[in-house]
């Protein structure tokens, strides 16, 4: 019914912690990674704020289009108060129970599959700059 | 079938992104995203509808496939629209730009 309501507000909270973890955030140091496993090129780790755009990407992506989804079933509409459950408290009260169960797993899943991400991502990091590091 | 299909696009966008990185200048990890953010939101929904409903999930009434379907097809033209207006806007490759002003030779 409005399910896309939790991703997006959690999206709107992490748009602004990037964008202020970004102002304050330092350039990393310069380390040597071999791309394409022979010649050694100079590179620089990306800023917890960029792999935190990666979350925000998601969640917003996703969230764009099942809004889109819940215009197509007519449960949210162009005029106030955009959201049809929102005229019947029973239907209120179906809605808000579907924000909790639904809703909050969608911004779990995404949220967990981002953290795998990130994980990934510093595992790859990590081995990279080990191999530079065995082979100098 | 919404689900199966940004499934679909979300591999297809990520097949071809990964392909031309990272010089191409098309932007096409915006489709991505989107693709794949929808795709999880969605996988959310069939386990909340699969736990309700059971193996009577896996059959749904021709009416409802179509349904789902057209509109599968409607949220990928509207991701590919999005992609597109992020593009032109964003103009990597700055043909907008060369399009708007006349380069004048110093």
């Amino acid at each position: 019914m409005a399910c896309f309501i939790v991703p997006a507000a959690e999206a709107v909270i992490t748009t602004i912690v990037a964008k202020s973890m970004k102002s304050g955030e330092k350039s990393n140091k310069n380390s040597n990674i071999k791309f394409d496993g022979n010649n050694l090129e100079a590179a620089e780790k990306i800023p917890f704020s960029k792999k935190l755009g990666w979350l925000n990407k998601l969640l917003w992506g996703g969230s764009v289009l099942l809004a889109f989804e819940h215009v197509w079933h007519g449960e949210v509409v162009p005029y106030f108060p955009f959201l049809t459950a929102a005229n019947d408290p029973a239907d209120m009260a179906e809605m808000l129970h579907e924000m909790s169960t639904v809703g909050v797993t969608m911004a779990v899943l995404v949220t967990g599959i981002w953290l795998g991400m990130v994980a990934v991502s510093h595992m790859i990091e990590k081995r990279a700059s080990k191999t530079t590091t065995a082979k100098n | 079938m919404t689900l199966l299909i940004s499934i679909f696009s979300a591999v297809i966008c990520t097949a071809i992104w990964y392909k031309n990185a990272p010089k191409s200048r098309m932007m096409v990890g915006v489709l991505c995203w989107l693709y794949w953010g929808a795709s999880i939101m969605w996988l959310a929904d069939a386990i909340f509808e699969y736990a309700e409903l059971g193996a009577e999930y896996f059959n749904p009434a021709p009416s409802d496939i179509l349904n789902d379907l057209y509109l599968g097809l409607s949220v990928v033209a509207l991701g590919l629209i999005i992609w597109l207006v992020i593009l032109l806007v964003k103009d990597p490759k700055g043909v907008i730009k060369e399009a708007l002003f006349k380069k004048k030779n110093l």
